[in-house]
């Protein structure tokens, strides 16, 4: 087991991998029964072909909508809303599940939660392709923590894992804002990890270009003590809010509980049901402003 | 960011068998943020035509006033309501005279206009933001999710489409074409005029 622990533990620091010669690396790493596409993985730090150009980072930067320029050729997919928050029972993780490319949406249906193992959930927000990848391995990694000690990681180390390895590649284009959320030792714990190298631990976190309005509900519902079942519809509710108001949030909102004995799916909502029929599906009974009040204001006034 | 995408919105109109559809969003916002779903963007103008003003709203506030005062003036003149056609070269005419510092709108009409014989002949045309007229026989379309629109429209639309057969396909375009669009929806309004009515009704459509 300790031969299997050593192949993927190395110190070796990252290294442009030559595009030469590729073809030859394909048949060793990447072929049938190497390690689930992570193949590239096994010499320790993957490893990545790089542009063969001068400055592999600035060549990226300047052909992707990275922050300035949106009217470049390759889009990579952006806007979100995602929430995560600690509790008396657990961790609350909510998201939505549209991508955009620009004002186009290009899918109404991505799941912005890794379920990294059945005790750790990752949340995705910046870019996919980047959450993914890097959860996954994250993933790997606990895996492979588990087998060394014989315990399982904690939300910090996993967290700390993950923010070290998206810091080596600083400056590089990396897009991720994500929340590393588990229940371990220490109880139910959230730690916010952005491809800056930022790090926070705390208890109520909202990512992506929706998250100022998931606070605003957030924040006036929010106590220690909730219960569980207004701990759900206080995530429903904000991710719901985000949904509405943002362009680049909607469609469907996937829930999450953590608990002591590891995450469970609470259930998939469709963000349009909520504002017509509220999570009971009673119609009349959403959470749309006129629906609720049915225009009580003009009522009066008539 | 481009000012045509600043506020939102989409304009379809259609035409159908002695009658032709006009359906709009509702959304009113400032770049990702929603501000209002009860924008109106079409408006009638006659008992006969209808036009959308997708585009800058502001503009919009504008030329619906700047419209309405020159149609009134041909009226009082001319001593008669104004043809679909006269109206869509009225419209053209007001942006050029414009054209090196435009409204930023794409105007799209829809309106019965009389035939020699004294029948009522569908009509429909769309403008860019300076003036250029686009004369359609089938659907035309404007706004932030006009390439969806034309995506859709170009799958469903056929000729000769009964009133209730052109609300349906005009509803489907609009819905499923703004639902892929980020800028576009919160609430659609739909207008199909036929000979002796003008039926306008309000879709149940996604708000997010």
């Amino acid at each position: 087991m300790n031969a299997i622990a050593s192949r993927f533990s190395s110190s070796s620091s990252f290294k442009p991998q030559s595009s030469l010669g590729e073809d030859e690396e394909y048949g060793s790493e990447y072929g049938w029964g190497s390690q689930a596409g992570f193949g590239n993985l096994t010499k320790g730090l993957p490893t990545f072909t790089m542009p063969q150009v001068q400055d592999p980072s600035a060549f990226l930067r300047l052909h992707t909508d990275d922050h300035a320029d949106p009217s470049c050729r390759i889009k990579i997919k952006h806007g979100t809303t995602t929430l995560a928050f600690r509790y008396q029972g657990g961790v609350i993780v909510c998201v939505d599940s549209r991508a955009t490319a620009g004002s186009y949406v290009a899918s109404g249906t991505v799941k912005k939660v890794i379920e990294i193992n059945p005790y750790l959930l990752g949340t995705m927000a910046g870019g996919a392709a980047d959450c993914q990848y890097w959860e996954t391995y994250l993933g790997m990694h606990c895996r492979l923590h588990e087998l060394r000690n014989r315990e399982r990681i904690s939300v910090a180390a996993a967290s700390k894992y993950l923010s070290n390895l998206v810091y080596s590649y600083k400056g590089m284009g990396l897009s991720m804002g994500t929340m590393i959320c588990g229940w371990d030792k220490t109880g139910p714990a959230v730690v916010y990890v952005d491809s800056d190298g930022t790090r926070l631990k705390g208890d109520l976190f909202s990512v992506g270009s929706g998250s100022t309005f998931a606070y605003g509900v957030l924040d006036q519902g929010y106590r220690w003590d909730l219960t569980d079942e207004e701990a759900l519809e206080l995530g429903r509710r904000s991710i719901y809010a985000a949904g509405h108001r943002d362009a680049f949030s909607g469609n469907t909102c996937n829930l999450y509980h953590v608990k002591e004995s590891g995450w469970d799916l609470i259930g998939n909502y469709d963000l349009s049901k909520l504002h017509y029929d509220g999570p009971q599906g009673i119609e009349g009974e959403g959470y749309g402003y006129e629906i609720r009040i049915g225009r009580a204001s003009e009522k009066v006034a008539a | 960011m481009s000012i045509m995408q600043l506020n939102g919105g989409s304009v379809v109109a259609m035409v159908g068998k002695d009658c032709v559809g006009i359906a709009t969003d509702m959304r009113l916002g400032n770049q990702a943020l929603g501000i209002s779903s009860e924008f109106q963007r079409v408006f009638p103008l006659t008992d006969r035509i209808y036009y959308g003003l997708p585009g800058l709203a502001t503009d919009v506030a504008t030329l619906r006033e700047r419209f309405r005062y020159r149609v009134n003036m041909y009226t009082i003149k001319e001593e008669r309501e104004i043809e679909p056609e006269t109206f869509a070269h009225l419209v053209s005419s007001t942006l050029y005279e414009h054209r090196f510092g435009p409204y930023f709108v794409e105007p799209v009409i829809a309106g019965l206009s009389k035939t020699p014989s004294g029948g009522l002949k569908p009509f429909i045309a769309a403008t860019d933001l300076i003036g250029c007229l686009n004369f359609a026989k089938d659907f035309v379309v404007a706004g932030t999710a006009s390439e969806k629109l034309f995506g859709v429209a170009e799958g469903l639309w056929e000729p000769d489409l009964e009133p209730e057969d052109l609300f349906e396909t005009i509803s489907q375009t609009l819905m499923n074409a703004v639902d892929r669009d980020a800028y576009s929806g919160w609430g659609c309004t739909v207008h199909i005029l036929t000979k002796d009515q003008v039926i306008t009704r309000t879709l149940k459509a996604r708000m997010d």
